[in-house]
């Protein structure tokens, strides 16, 4: 097991927004957790990246655990820099003031001296050539769909081994959405792990090996993404019938 | 002409002190969107600080030429006077900034840090003023009429010099990437990898050191320090880099020259005790007609 969390209770304030959940990610699988707005989806990404406050919520019970070290007291920067989990985040979140090219060069701040960066970069100009015949302009200019390929682009380009992706598809026109998908399919049939939070459930459950499903800070449901898309519940509650 | 040009000189030697002290403003701004209020005080320490180091080198236990003084001062002075900002980084406004404190908060304490600095300078240290020795003999050089001094020139070599070097870091390098980053969005920063308060840091050092850089020259050719002298040189620069467009290293470089440029103009037409007048009545213009600063672009607010 490669990332697992476990009986995880966190608070935003006095506010309890995951009452304690438990899942795990196994190395090269695509796990998806899905839910309704505020079921804690985020907030869980957020938790396993330990951002500083006041974006993370309070840890007041269970455990992270991370190839089977608990990562509660790592540094955000750490999270990145030593454990190779990267976060693109809910609404892209791109350092707008710079250019594409930036966006990447940022990403790769923590990375060890001697890495080979240019094929790097190469590799998400192939996964994604629109970045590279925008790779000098100022990324805000950017469509929403090209945002959201950099804002990937940029957590593969900290060399990471397990990419967190929440609400990629947000935003996005059907036509991209799917080519977005199918080259997270691409990364991981490279090897990349990946868990994926997702609104569109159908879209990610047809992606992913595993998923469970999130409702006000519990896990309701889980299993291989053909028994979730069979489960009678979870079709109606999240499928549309 | 001579007149002109002797005129230009002047200003172009104010300009650098303003613009000197203007970029630490703005570098700063830049990175926590923080007023650094007690950014002229640091000008000020860096002046004692040079003062106290170039003594000792001078002094009887040291003993070295002027020369040999003057080389030692610089970098000496520059890394005094950066941990003193990064002190005043880590006891006063990391503390804040952790407890997530509201911005008025934190320029509060920065006011309230300069007036600590300057009166415990005042208390340390009294009222009496000090003379700065010199360091550098003084040459004039008479170019077709006009007095160029080896003073000025080093002053504006040197604000010249940390302009480009400036420039180089936040547009070439990746720290500078990350200072740029963060003044768009800080959320993502340690997603990147990027420990945030190490970006702090060496802003606060950049900013600081150059600030250290200013007061030995300013102490150098005006050499008498007392403990306000950052006070009203410190609030001209914040205004030269707010007028320049704070955030910006051209816009506090521009607005610095063009302060000490004004300043100068003014002076050479008017009584002198009209310079301050008028010189920030024009700023005022040049602020109602474009807000944001010569180079400064409208902060979008998020969400």
């Amino acid at each position: 097991m490669l990332l697992q969390v476990e009986n995880l209770e966190v608070k935003y304030g006095n506010i309890q927004a995951l009452h304690g959940i438990s899942f795990h990610v196994n190395e090269g699988e695509i796990v998806t957790l899905i839910g309704a707005n505020g079921a804690g989806k985020t907030t869980s990404l957020y938790t396993i990246t330990r951002l500083p406050p006041p974006e993370a919520p309070r840890v007041v019970g269970g455990d992270i655990k991370f190839m089977g070290e608990s990562i509660l007291k790592t540094r955000p920067s750490d999270v990145v820099k030593k454990l190779h989990l990267a976060l693109s985040p809910e609404g892209r979140r791109i350092f707008g003031n710079l250019t594409v090219m930036e966006n990447l060069k940022l990403a790769t701040y923590a990375r060890e001296k001697g890495a080979d960066l240019d094929s790097e970069y190469e590799r998400i100009f192939e996964l994604f050539p629109r970045l590279k015949e925008r790779r000098n302009q100022r990324s805000e200019s950017l469509s929403g769909g090209e945002q959201q390929m950099l804002a990937v682009g940029r957590a593969l380009m900290t060399g990471c081994k397990i990419l967190l992706l929440d609400e990629p598809s947000m935003g996005l026109a059907p036509v991209l959405k799917y080519e977005l998908f199918r080259k997270l399919k691409q990364l991981n049939e490279e090897g990349m792990t990946i868990l994926l939070v997702e609104q569109n459930a159908n879209l990610a459950l047809h992606l992913a090996h595993r998923g469970y499903v999130l409702d006000t800070g519990n896990i309701v449901a889980e299993g291989t993404s053909e028994e979730l898309l069979g489960n009678p519940e979870v079709k109606k509650a999240y499928l549309g019938g | 002409m001579d007149f002109i040009f002797q005129n230009v000189l002047n200003a172009l030697q104010w300009g650098s002190f303003y613009a000197l002290i203007a970029l630490g403003y703005t570098l700063v701004y830049g990175v926590l969107r923080l007023i650094n209020f007690a950014h002229g005080d640091i000008f000020m320490v860096g002046a004692y600080i040079s003062f106290f180091v170039a003594g000792f080198l001078l002094g009887p236990l040291a003993g070295l030429s002027p020369m040999m003084t003057f080389l030692l001062t610089v970098p000496l002075t520059m890394i005094l006077t950066a941990c003193v900002g990064v002190t005043l980084e880590r006891i006063a406004y990391r503390p804040l900034r952790r407890k997530g404190a509201h911005r008025l908060y934190v320029v509060i304490t920065a006011l309230m840090c300069g007036l600590i600095l300057e009166y415990s300078n005042l208390a340390v240290l009294g009222a009496s003023r000090l003379k700065f020795p010199e360091l550098v003999d003084k040459q004039i050089w008479n170019v077709g009429g006009v007095a160029i001094t080896n003073l000025k020139v080093l002053v504006i070599v040197a604000a010249i010099a940390v302009f480009l070097f400036l420039q180089w870091v936040v547009t070439r390098t990746r720290v500078g990437m990350a200072m740029r980053a963060i003044s768009y969005d800080k959320f993502a920063i340690p997603l990147m990898g990027i420990p945030m308060d190490n970006i702090i840091v060496i802003t606060f050092i950049l900013g600081s050191g150059f600030a250290g850089l200013a007061g030995l020259l300013f102490a150098m050719s005006y050499p008498v320090l007392e403990p306000f002298m950052g006070m009203l040189i410190g609030w001209k620069a914040f205004i030269a880099a707010v007028v320049g467009g704070i955030g910006d290293i051209k816009g506090a470089f521009v607005g610095g020259f063009l302060l000490g440029a004004i300043e100068v103009a003014v002076v050479t037409v008017f009584p002198s005790t009209y310079r301050d007048l008028f010189a920030f009545t024009i700023l005022l213009l040049i602020l109602w007609m474009k807000p944001t600063g010569l180079f400064g672009i409208p902060q979008s607010t998020k969400i």
